[in-house]
């Protein structure tokens, strides 16, 4: 008997290909095609009063110059705001080409097409664009402060406001006998995958269609609002992304300026355009994440249990909002974490800013509510003298279901459906050896050295709805094809989906194909983000191959004659169990399943009309049937599915120079049963990589003026393999009741909880209050002589 | 601004890659990285700054690995360049380097990880038996934003074993 699949350390199917040189990512894809370029905004905040593009239509080798007034019918409208939420007060999109305004520096205002690339960025450079400047505003101080504004019009720069509760959270702190405050701050970083964006169009003006690849999160969002904008059929649209380069959220936002502006120009000129990102354009015109601004005020008993919990916080979106509220809002319902807190108030604001607008980053806000809400744990603990674990084991959830009470972003209530908190700490304290850490902190302060050690939880909403889809066909030659509409950027999909349909129709791996992410075949579909593509599409795809075994085993059994209960299928054989004698191939049901006038090769003649041996007085296809081994299904969610783990770090100080070093960092992680024990472990890293680059390195530095002054690989500074510690992972497995295979979301855990573990083992060591993040060592020298001046307590 | 841009100047070359002599009119301005992407439809070679600072682009010229997007392709003659294609372009048949990342789950998205194949390439010619502290550091020129290197590091030294083993069989 075949073993089953889900659950084994299978090592990638995709690997082969992408070591080889034979991916195919968006730049890849038509590498003659003429290119575009853009002329982007250098300034913050200004007024255009002229474009003067004369100078690049000298230039030889360019055949279009485009601003907004080129730009057709709803093309030339704003971008949709793609997630409306009733907290949204002041909606504010961009052009695809800027309208008389710019709000941000790398602002697209024209785009050229030439020959290639460095034709049409020798013409960009030639044009010239007129401003009338205004005042910048800059971080969240300056935006609450709203004496300079955004967006004209408003009368402050306030996106969005929320108020969301549990309970009476003023009678909690009321009759708390302990309460306590803490300021926060959370720093600017961004997702930054190693391939930009990219998009490749090709229009074919003989079928009026337009066929679009791009390193998008969501190919059918794309296509649709494509459709939408060149006011085309959605039928004569197609998106397909190819292999993607990394995205950690900021290639969800669609459709992107340049998507938009060189899908118009291809159609315009009939043929085929090429907008690949540089890096440059990356930092300056793509997305951002992470800037807060926080406060808490928590009640706690004299056991450390929290009775009420009054949380502020303000978000710098940047300067437009096309992705709505999701970063906010996930921090505000993701607060509470793995605890039970009886009263509880989160109040937001969402800011305009002239800089690079905010969409989620790995996380996605999530990051944020652990740093409040284990900040103030880590305070409770210093505040009551009692060990950090044994604060957080008081106040944790033991009994599941259990509601949060507040609305979700996928629009349900939120629930942490499953899990074990408990046996979790007790695994972290294990692996890490905390109980043994004043041992080690001794002996390290006798030979000169300072350690500390820190932990962070946290829940994470995985699995989002509304919808995946699967389609599987069986070929007549035994191929498994599968499709799944979301897309692919480095999460194995064509290994652990393949893995669950190989087990549930009884077939090797190495039959089963999966393509992602492309409308042509699947055209019903979501996008991959929120840690939702193995619950989503591995469940949908599970549910798919269930039906396509059904009615294989319908056929095989007509033609065994056996009851299909009697039937099994192992190793791509459909048998009657414990009888290998009756058995036939899943590709000879796959040829009977399409009754056939002509026979192409051998195998067909077994479905042709004349291979029976007498005339069968029903239809060839049954009512409600139809021909082929092949099924669509699809799997939609009540509500998301909580996800859960703990980190725990150990850091080393150097006590002159306040340089920092990660000494271990362990995970105890709970994302219900593993489809593929290596995939997530990789995940893991990955994500606990970012975190450590937004704990210690990552920062968008902006000045005054709104410039990043480090939009470069040399100056913003992300880990290299030097600056990520080696991560030690153990794992709970508790399943969720919410889907089939019982799974929870992966992709984003590592990173979420980082900065935060690692800003409590910081705290440790130094014995200062550790409040805002990134920290790196210049910032933590300071920090040292301002506490021993005494300007810095350890809680307000 | 009022020079013309009417023809850039070319020249032709001869670039011999992975083993191949081509001969090219290209761009002076052209950089190797394009013209192997671009004129050679080698696009296994990966551009992910353009200033070289990830690795992705990562060449070997003569043995030695190089930032492909920091070099004009026009002085590239005379060197012989190896792209990951060179060091194994079948999947079924993948090379040392290539079966380790396999083995050890060592690449994500796979943008970044034909720099670090042929960095670590040359690198395991260098030093046969690298500790794991060693194949930290023999990577630590590269940027991945996927993996968190832990899986990388580790098929540098797996890539090291069975250059090994090839090498007494």
């Amino acid at each position: 008997m075949t073993t089953r699949l889900f659950g084994q350390k299978i090592t990638r199917r995709e690997d082969p290909r992408l070591l080889t040189g034979h991916g195919r990512y968006v730049d890849d894809v038509s590498g003659t095609a003429i290119a575009a370029a853009f002329v982007r905004s250098p300034h913050a905040h200004a007024d255009i009063l002229d474009i003067d593009v004369t100078g690049a239509l000298d230039v030889t080798g360019v055949i279009a110059v485009w601003t907004h007034e080129d730009l057709p019918g709803q093309a030339a409208e704003r971008l949709p705001m793609l997630i409306p939420h009733p907290s949204i007060v002041a909606p504010h999109t961009g052009y695809a080409l800027a309208k008389d305004h710019v709000n941000f520096v790398g602002e697209p205002i024209v785009m050229v097409i030439a020959e290639n690339r460095y034709i049409a960025e020798d013409a960009a450079n030639r044009i010239e664009v007129e401003y009338s400047f205004r005042e910048a505003v800059v971080g969240v101080e300056a935006s609450r402060e709203g004496t300079r504004i955004v967006h004209e019009g408003m009368e402050d720069n306030v996106a969005a406001h929320i108020v969301q509760d549990v309970g009476d959270v003023d009678a909690g702190l009321e009759g708390a006998p302990h309460v306590l405050e803490l300021d926060l701050e959370f720093e600017r970083s961004a997702c930054m995958p190693m391939e930009g964006k990219g998009v490749v169009a090709r229009w074919d003006p003989g079928e009026e269609s337009l066929e679009v690849h791009s390193s998008t999160q969501t190919s059918t969002g794309l296509r649709a609002v494509l459709a939408a904008k060149l006011e085309i059929p959605l039928t004569r649209v197609e998106v397909i992304t190819p292999d993607v380069g990394g995205a950690f959220g900021v290639k969800i936002n669609h459709p992107w300026p340049e998507e938009l502006a060189v899908a118009c120009a291809a159609r315009a000129l009939e043929t085929t355009v090429k907008w690949t990102e540089d890096r440059r354009e990356h930092f300056i015109s793509s997305a951002h994440e992470r800037a807060q601004t926080q406060w808490v005020k928590v009640g706690f008993d004299d056991e450390g249990r929290i009775l009420g919990l009054d949380v502020k916080f303000w978000h710098d979106n940047g300067a437009y909002l096309p992705y709505g509220v999701i970063v906010p809002l996930n921090t505000s319902t993701h607060i509470m974490g793995p605890y039970v807190i009886p009263t509880f108030r989160v109040e937001y604001w969402s800011l305009y800013t002239n800089t690079v607008m905010v969409t989620p980053y790995r996380g996605a806000g999530r990051a944020h509510a652990v740093f409040m809400m284990e900040r103030t744990m880590d305070a409770i603990a210093a505040e009551l003298g009692l060990d950090r674990t044994e604060v957080r084991l008081r106040n944790f959830v033991r009994d599941f279901p259990h509601p949060m009470g507040l609305r979700m972003q996928d629009g349900a209530e939120g629930c942490i459906d499953s899990g074990d908190f408990v046996t979790s700490m007790d695994k972290l304290k294990s692996i890490v050896g905390w109980d043994e850490f004043e041992t080690y902190r001794e002996q390290a302060r006798s030979e000169g050295r300072r350690v500390g050690i820190g932990l962070a939880c946290y829940i994470e909403s995985t699995g989002a709805g509304p919808y995946e889809g699967g389609h599987i066909e069986v070929e007549s030659s035994g191929r498994v094809n599968v499709w799944t509409g979301l897309t692919t950027h480095g999460q194995a999909h064509a290994t652990v989906f393949a893995q669950i349909v190989a087990d549930e129709l009884g077939v090797p791996l190495e039959t089963v194909h999966v393509k992602t992410g492309d409308t042509r075949k699947l055209p019903y579909s979501v996008g991959t983000w929120g840690s939702r593509g193995a619950v989503m599409a591995g469940n949908a795809l599970h549910l798919t191959a269930k039906k396509v075994r059904q009615k294989a085993l319908r056929i095989a059994g007509e033609s065994l004659e056996a009851d299909p209960e009697d039937l099994e299928i192992d190793e791509g054989m459909i048998q009657v169990k414990g009888d290998p004698s009756a058995s036939m191939p899943l590709a000879a049901v796959s040829v009977l399943s399409n009754p056939l006038r002509y026979a192409f090769d051998e195998s067909a003649r077994a479905a042709t009309q004349f291979a029976k041996d007498s005339a069968e007085d029903e239809p060839s296809i049954g009512p409600g049937e139809q021909p082929g081994l092949e099924e669509q299904e699809f799997f939609s969610p009540l509500r998301s599915t909580v996800a859960n783990g703990m980190h725990a770090a150990i850091v080393e100080t150097d006590p002159e120079t306040a340089d920092i070093r990660i000494l271990r960092y362990c995970v105890v992680h709970d994302c219900g049963p593993m489809v593929n024990p290596l995939v997530v472990e990789g995940q893991v890293h990955g994500g606990v990589a970012q975190g450590v680059g937004g704990a210690l390195y990552e920062k968008m530095a902006y000045d005054a003026d709104g410039q990043l002054l480090n939009a470069s690989f040399m100056d913003f500074l992300m880990p290299f393999a030097s600056e990520v510690p080696h991560v030690e992972t153990d794992h709970l497995e508790t399943p969720s009741p919410l889907n089939p295979l019982g799974i929870k979301g992966a992709g984003e855990a590592g990173t979420i909880p980082a900065a935060t573990a690692i800003a409590s083992a910081l705290e440790d060591a130094e014995g200062i209050p550790i409040r805002s993040m990134p920290l790196d060592p210049s910032t933590l020298w300071h920090m040292r002589t301002n506490h021993a001046a005494g300007e810095l307590n350890r809680s307000r | 601004m009022t020079e013309d841009i009417d023809t850039e100047p070319t020249s032709n070359i001869r670039l011999a890659v992975n083993g191949t002599l081509y001969e090219l009119e290209v761009p002076d301005r052209k950089l190797l990285s394009d013209v192997l992407r671009q004129d050679l439809e080698l696009t296994g070679t990966h551009v992910g700054c353009e200033h070289g600072v990830c690795g992705a682009c990562t060449v070997q010229l003569d043995g030695e690995p190089v930032r492909s997007c920091l070099m004009f392709a026009v002085t590239a003659q005379g060197h012989e360049i190896t792209t990951v294609e060179g060091i194994g372009d079948d999947p079924e048949n993948p090379s040392d380097v290539q079966q380790a990342f396999i083995d050890c789950h060592g690449l994500q998205c796979g943008f970044c990880t034909p720099g670090f194949v042929t960095t670590i390439d040359a690198y395991i010619d260098e030093n046969p038996n690298p500790t794991a502290e060693e194949a930290r550091e023999a990577v630590s020129g590269n940027l991945c934003r996927c993996t968190g290197y832990q899986n990388i590091v580790s098929a540098v030294c797996r890539a090291a074993e069975l250059r090994a083993e090839g090498a007494s069989q």
